[in-house]
């Protein structure tokens, strides 16, 4: 599993699912192979995906939509693995959306996934990196800090959640990471109060970050950028906007950044940190929160909420 | 004949329409097509020209006169099969064609009373062979047997595709959406163009052999180049123009405020006038502006009328005169109450706290010389600004091609809007055997010239098949 190395000749394979694809895989498209919940709320999946699995580099994502009344909704891919033909996604049951994918069980299909969408992170030898982590913000951060290892940087992490309970990934971060630092809200766990925080006392205590990667909640990553501002580090955040199609079509997911309009699924996901109207990105993800809660009381009421 | 019949003959039989008031409340489809009875009377006001000047006004070339004759003489089987020789979608063109400006403007009855309905009775036909269950001659067994990938299932992709597998070739088509169709899909709504017709036509496009592959974003899950690495001898592009536009003006990013292309994906695509049946939802209050005067603006105008929208209006820079929309298409909004506010744009949107739009201001318009479009060009009037409140804004001015596979293939010629540049016979790019049509070449067009986009294509790409072919055996022998 290797997102920074090209992926070369293995492109050459036939299309799934055609007579020349043969026998490689009796699997169904987009099956659920391995369910986890890594914390309360927040569930890991990983499923049959193996034209996905082969061409996705970190930083990218996939649309999907898990049945044929689902609304399309991205989410990244977290791992991949083109030898098994599958990719992981890591998420939070927030809205109907989310709660039918977390309903799904092993041996269930989800309707359709496309990608790899986006661009893929530029990975390349920075030298120090801090990779800022809030949430899944962390799910999204690993296959970057991955990659960055893997380029010879040295990383710094930093992961954060409200509480213990909800911090991911630790023992994965902590493996590909030089030095990993913790912090929650609440003080259950390592440092009390923000991953930015965190980062400013390290700023503080001399450590010459060469850029940042803060991913996370959009309050999280507008405080991380406004602590890297003063001392002009190079900071990439990685939006995580509206989308429908996720391919440039629709332009919800449009944000501005440098006083320009940028598509989050054309342009980005990640962007210039210091350049993001964060405060309108914010108004922009609050637009449907009656009618995401309209649609999961509707489906409560009538019988749960599960796969159509 | 006496003078009242040909009084009547000057006419044509009207298309019987869901009436303005029943069906601003349902997105069912508005034109709800001719009966035997008027078909049989509108085909007969056909004279037979011996020369038709029709034919020339028809992107797809189809013999007119051929398939009305056929429905005259109650062969309906025979008017369908006609009309297939050329055209793979006359469902869809019957309904979306601007027929007034292509075979009905050459029509010689025009001249003197109205032209034939050719677009309604290729409809009849099409309904008729679809309600009778599309039967698919046996494919041609050709000596060629190409791999063909299409790229886009829209108009262009599905004609060229349909074309070449009826050549014999194996073709798959990459459609980067959930669903085949392409703006057929995503873009015209339901009640211009219903679903299970285009789904019907899809249908029709597989069981000519052409395999059609959903959720393929081409330029992201495979290259162009590597398309080549997978077996295909050639490739056709046709990827629409989906890119929406937007207006640059203050606001713009406000919640309320949807591309064109956003509001009817969501209608059309994924069925938000249902929710919270299907899960995707849609907000648009009581007062909705849509901005532009195409066919976009009318079926987003229509549909946000249908989502209960109590006020909208289509907000345009120029006059009547110069709205690119179809007359019919003007005159149905009209029907249903859609307000119109020519000579005027938008220059800034208003929001409240939580960032959603309340307001627009405005700026009204005189026209001055004409531009290079042909259309007189709006110029503001300093001073005259005013507010309209609003709910929400769909904003319908245009669509540019998507990028992605400009920027993923290397040696594709594009021009300064992004449009692919092609040899206009051939419909070949750039690159060796890549072949493109429809909106991404052209720009925003119509469906019937992506679809004759699409059928050039296919020949070329056929010859050129046949042309290798044959090297390739005289190598060996």
């Amino acid at each position: 599993m290797n997102y920074s190395t090209s992926v070369g000749r293995e492109n050459a394979l036939p299309l799934y699912g055609t007579e020349e694809y043969g026998k490689r895989s009796v699997k169904a498209m987009y099956e659920a192979l391995k369910k986890l919940e890594l914390a309360p709320k927040i569930k890991l999946l990983k499923i049959n995906a193996p034209e996905i699995a082969r061409k996705a580099k970190a930083g990218q994502f996939v649309i999907l939509r898990i049945d044929k009344k689902g609304e399309r909704i991205p989410l990244t891919i977290v791992e991949r693995d083109p030898r098994e033909g599958t990719i992981t996604l890591i998420f939070q049951e927030v809205g109907l959306s989310t709660m039918k994918l977390g309903a799904l069980e092993i041996g269930d299909e989800i309707m359709n996934v496309a990608g790899p969408l986006g661009n893929p992170t530029e990975i390349k030898h920075y030298g120090l990196v801090a990779v800022v982590c809030g949430g899944t913000g962390t799910a999204v951060s690993y296959p970057i800090a991955k990659a960055l290892k893997e380029a010879s940087n040295q990383v710094v992490s930093i992961i954060g959640a409200r509480t213990k309970e909800l911090l991911i990934l630790e023992d994965k971060m902590r493996n590909i990471s030089d030095e990993l630092y913790i912090s929650t809200d609440d003080g259950s766990k390592g440092h009390k109060g923000f991953v930015s925080d965190v980062l400013k006392m390290l700023i503080e205590k001399g450590y010459r970050f060469d850029v940042v990667y803060a991913i996370g909640p959009t309050l999280m990553m507008k405080a991380t950028a406004n602590v890297t501002r003063p001392y002009s580090i190079k900071t990439i955040v990685s939006l995580n906007p509206i989308m429908v199609d996720g391919m440039g079509m629709c332009g919800a997911c449009r944000v501005t950044v440098g006083g320009e309009t940028k598509f989050a699924c054309l342009d980005g996901p990640e962007f210039d940190g210091h350049l993001v109207d964060f405060d309108e990105l914010i108004k922009r993800l609050r637009v449907y929160i009656p009618e995401e809660k309209q649609a999961v009381e509707l489906h409560e009421k009538s019988g749960g909420i599960k796969r159509d | 004949m006496t003078k009242a019949d040909k009084q009547r003959k000057r006419q044509s039989i009207p298309m019987p329409k869901q009436k303005p008031e029943n069906r601003i409340n349902n997105f069912n489809e508005v034109a709800l097509g001719y009966t035997t009875e008027q078909a049989l009377a509108e085909a007969k006001r056909c004279i037979q020209c011996p020369k038709p000047q029709c034919i020339q006004g028809c992107p797809v070339g189809l013999d007119i006169p051929a398939f009305i004759k056929e429905i005259r003489e109650k062969n309906f089987d025979e008017a369908i099969r006609k009309v297939k020789e050329k055209n793979s979608l006359p469902a869809i063109c019957g309904r979306v064609c601007p027929q007034e400006t292509q075979c009905q403007k050459f029509c010689v009855m025009g001249k003197k009373g109205d032209p034939l309905s050719i677009g309604r009775l290729e409809r009849f036909v099409a309904d008729y062979d679809l309600q009778k269950g599309v039967t698919v001659q046996p494919r041609s067994k050709s000596s060629v047997d190409g791999k063909v990938a299409v790229v886009g299932s829209g108009p262009a992709g599905l004609t060229a595709a349909a074309d070449l597998a009826k050549l014999g070739h194996k073709v798959v088509i990459f459609e980067a959406l959930h669903a085949p169709g392409g703006v057929l899909m995503y873009g015209i709504p339901e009640f211009r163009l219903p679903k299970k017709i285009v789904q019907a036509e899809v249908d029709y496009i597989k069981k000519l052999g052409v395999d059609i592959k959903t959720d393929y974003m081409i330029g992201k899950l495979y290259t162009i180049d590597e398309l080549f690495e997978l077996g295909f001898d050639a490739v056709f592009i046709g990827t629409g123009a989906g890119l929406p536009r937007f207006m640059r003006i203050p606001g713009e990013n406000l919640g309320g405020i949807y591309s064109a292309n956003e509001f009817l994906i969501r209608v059309n695509l994924m069925k938000a006038y249902t929710f919270p049946e299907y899960d995707t939802p849609i907000k648009i209050g009581k007062r909705v502006a849509v901005i532009g005067g195409g066919n976009v603006a009318m079926d987003s105008a229509r549909s946000a009328l249908r989502l209960g929208a109590e006020e909208v209006w289509i907000v345009y820079r120029r006059s009547k005169k110069e709205m690119p929309a179809r007359l019919e298409e003007i005159e149905n909004a009209e029907e249903e109450g859609i307000k119109f506010k020519f000579l005027t744009t938008p220059v800034k949107f208003l929001g409240d706290k939580s960032g959603w739009i309340t307001g627009m201001e405005c700026i009204a318009m005189q026209l001055g010389e004409p531009d290079e479009s042909g259309r007189r060009r709006p110029i503001p009037i300093e001073g005259s600004e005013f507010v309209i409140e609003v709910d929400a804004v769909v904003i319908a001015i245009g669509q540019t091609p998507n990028p992605v596979i400009q920027r993923t293939t290397k040696g594709l010629q594009t021009t300064r809007w992004g449009t692919i540049v092609v040899n206009e016979k051939t419909g070949k790019t750039s690159r060796k055997r890549v072949y493109a049509g429809g909106d991404v070449v052209s720009g925003a067009a119509t469906v019937i010239s992506a679809m004759g986009a699409g059928k050039k294509a296919a020949r070329s790409i056929h010859r050129s098949l046949l042309r290798k072919k044959r090297m390739q055996q005289r190598k060996e022998s």
